[in-house]
């Protein structure tokens, strides 16, 4: 039976518990054994993506230490996954803590970002979902640029049974959160929020899906003050519907 | 570099006015579009696009570990084709240099091949000072010195006006009554053409930069689309080209690789339209003097930095630009600088350190759309992370912030709190408490502070009673329980 941490990342956990409580259903549906290490908090990407290394490396030294020994860590978060395996070597390194640099080093490949985890490691793509309704995918900028995840949600997604996946013009443009970005640029960013409910709108979906709750926090953002009735969902939710069970998401 | 004209604003409120500009992000919004597009297809139609731009990387790579090898070798071999090569610190002695040649010349008026490294060091604002008129002849920079304005772009640098507005600027400029001249872009070139052909007939000294430079044979390499640099290369008598020291090549075979990333990536063509090679002078043919200065202007600084120096394998081809989407919303000028965009946010704050430029790091969602176009691999969301961490740390160049910031403070709190997992769990409940007063009708309006910019368009759901952990635990006791029973 493979066995995996859940990495739930602080605004996942504090904001939008019901996706890490969707990962939770379907990983256990589809039979991996799941730890939870609550000693884990932020991973720091904020920070880091603002220019505060220095503050960051406590907390990265947190998660090193709350993950260590897993057999895999599995998160809902593809720019969280990022820091941890494109900043956390750079970072290590720039400490000169040779300990730290050697577990750095042996946990980052195993920090995988959910639809990386079910399509490499799990080696599945049909996940027994059923999510009657229109939706449409937001590749968000960290898993197709970053992680380069490439197809693989879409791939689970097209394999959800009754799911209607509409095309979304300009897939590929970023949304405009970025972190403190949409506070330090508000304006740009509302800009480029403008332009993505705009495509969302066009696509004519029910349902925005992505891999990330800080994007879909930021769309669902414009959708919701433009009272536009379109929803968001994370990834693992519509992954973790079935037919007679639902998302089994709390209350 | 030179900042007459320039919009004096840090790039924040810059940027907010250029987004009230509905004309202006149309004029951007079509254009980049246009070449993005363009872009895509011709470099999905090679095979070998990967493989062109690691090798262009490579040498790149190659070349800057071993630049004064390769900038001696091209010094001698221009000096032996009968050129004459300055080496220039900086901008200052740069503009001081050519200052000096043209004055020996006797000219009054000067004839200027497109250039980001003479407009990187104001070198038509140091000509002004002599008396000396530069004249820009390719057509978008000729627009934009006739309108008193700066570029907007590296490639397309009017790409802010439409031809309406091009028109009418020409109307003033060339003194032409309106039923002489519409908006049709031919019509539009053939009145810049015949303004530029008496220059180009009267011109005996011309001003260049250089897109390559290749070290052994020492010839210079000029990548342009209308022809008019072509003129200003073959006409006059003196030609005096200003290169950075990073745009040096080792050998005529790297440019079988240059040449293919460079059009496909900067105006999406497979082939450029006019490719002009030149080497020293030759007798009878073209002009009989040829100075070249080599100019380093913080480059060397860069070089020596592990992280930034990647940035100097830039070809300034555009291609981030172009992607960029907060390039394409707020347009070139509000970065205050002739690289504007993705490359500028991280070229400026090393070539250059103005004030304004510690700001032009955090313009960016850190997307990725820049690093995956660039035709030579420069990973600049990452070297953007580094030029904020120094931003935020201080650097030998720029000392840390004297008094902390909202966000220092803010950001340092958070950071302490996240790194106890019982502080954070306090935190949560505190959060869920406080927000109390800024919850209406189920959702979070009007945030207090530096997050009111994030409430004015969009809404946030509330922080729900019960965070995952809370849920995880209360479901493994009830598990534990119902095993006891």
């Amino acid at each position: 039976m493979p066995r995996a941490a859940l990495f739930v990342p602080c605004y996942v956990d504090t904001l939008y518990p019901e996706a890490a409580v969707a990962m939770v259903r379907l990983l256990e549906r589809l039979g991996v054994q799941l730890d939870f290490p609550d000693t884990q908090t932020c991973c720091g990407q904020m920070h880091v993506n603002t220019g505060y290394q220095a503050e960051a490396l406590p907390l990265l030294r947190n998660f090193v230490a709350a993950f260590a020994g897993a057999e895999a860590v599995v998160a809902p978060s593809a720019s969280c996954v990022a820091t941890v395996r494109h900043m956390y070597p750079a970072m290590a390194e720039r400490s000169g803590d040779r300990g730290l640099i050697d577990a750095v080093t042996e946990l980052t490949p195993r920090v995988r970002e959910l639809s990386e985890y079910l399509v490499d490691d799990l080696g599945v793509t049909d996940v027994g979902a059923y999510f009657p309704h229109s939706v449409v995918y937001h590749p968000t900028c960290h898993s197709s640029r970053l992680l380069e995840v490439g197809d693989r949600p879409l791939a689970l997604l097209r394999a959800v049974a009754g799911i209607r996946l509409m095309p979304m013009p300009r897939a590929d443009a970023c949304c405009g959160f970025g972190g403190t970005f949409a506070i330090k640029n508000a304006e740009i960013s509302a800009a480029m929020l403008a332009d993505k409910v705009a495509d969302v709108l066009h696509a004519q979906a029910e349902v925005v899906v992505a891999a990330d709750n800080s994007c879909l926090m930021h769309i669902g953002g414009g959708l919701s003050r433009q009272r536009t009735g379109v929803r968001t969902l994370h990834l693992a939710e519509v992954l973790a519907t079935t037919e007679d069970a639902g998302s089994g998401a709390p209350a | 570099m030179s900042g007459g004209g320039r919009i004096p604003l840090p790039f924040h409120d810059a940027a907010a006015l250029a987004l009230r500009d509905g004309q202006l992000r149309r004029n951007l919004g079509t254009v980049t579009g246009a070449i993005r597009a363009k872009r895509t297809a011709v470099t999905e139609e090679l095979p070998d696009w990967q493989a062109l731009r690691a090798a262009g990387k490579a040498i790149k790579d190659h070349t800057l570990r071993n630049l004064g090898h390769y900038l001696t070798q091209l010094e001698a071999a221009v000096t032996s084709r009968g050129g004459t090569v300055h080496w220039a610190r900086d901008a200052t002695e740069a503009n001081r240099i050519v200052r000096e040649l043209v004055a020996a010349s006797g000219e009054r008026e000067v004839v200027k091949v497109k250039s980001m490294t003479t407009d990187e060091i104001g070198l038509n604002e140091a000509l002004a000072e002599d008396g000396v008129v530069a004249i820009e002849t390719d057509l978008a920079e000729l627009i934009v010195q006739l309108a008193g304005e700066e570029p907007s772009h590296i490639l397309v640098p009017a790409i802010h006006k439409n031809r309406a507005e091009i028109r009418e600027l020409f109307l003033r400029a060339f003194e032409l009554d309106p039923s002489e001249l519409n908006d049709d872009p031919a019509d539009l070139a053939a009145a810049a053409r015949s303004f530029l052909r008496e220059r180009f007939l009267e011109a005996r000294v011309a001003v260049s930069g250089a897109n390559f430079a290749v070290a052994d044979t020492g010839t210079i390499a000029i990548v342009e689309s209308e022809g008019n640099g072509r003129m200003c290369l073959t006409l006059p008598e003196t030609l005096i080209t200003v290169m950075g020291i990073e745009k040096v090549l080792p050998s005529w075979r790297d440019l079988e690789v240059f040449l293919q990333l460079l059009p496909r990536s900067s105006t999406a063509e497979r082939m450029n339209p006019y490719t002009s090679f030149f080497s020293g002078t030759t007798d009878g043919d073209g002009p009989s003097a040829f100075h070249l200065v080599l100019l380093d202007a913080g480059r060397s600084r860069t070089l020596a930095d592990e992280v930034g120096r990647e940035t100097l394998r830039c070809i300034r081809c555009s291609a981030c630009l172009n992607v960029c989407p907060i390039y394409e919303r707020v347009g070139g000028h509000p970065y205050g600088s002739v690289y504007p965009g993705p490359i500028g946010a991280i070229l400026n704050p090393q070539l250059r350190g103005a004030p304004n430029d510690a700001e032009l790091p955090y313009a960016s969602t850190l997307c990725g759309a820049c690093y995956e176009v660039c035709p030579v691999a420069i990973d600049i969301p990452t070297i953007l992370i580094e030029m904020r961490r120094r931003v935020v740390e201080g650097s030998p160049r720029r000392p840390r912030r004297l008094s902390a910031t909202v966000e220092d403070v803010a950001l340092r709190a958070a950071a302490r709190i996240f790194a106890s997992p019982s502080r954070y769990e306090a935190a949560q409940r505190l959060a869920r408490l406080g927000q109390a007063p800024f919850v209406r009708k189920g959702v979070l309006r009007n945030l207090p502070g530096q997050l009111s910019g994030w409430s004015e368009s969009r809404d946030l759901r509330p922080i729900p009673a019960r965070p995952f952990r809370s849920w995880w635990r209360e479901r493994a006791a009830t598990a534990v329980e119902e095993g006891e029973k």
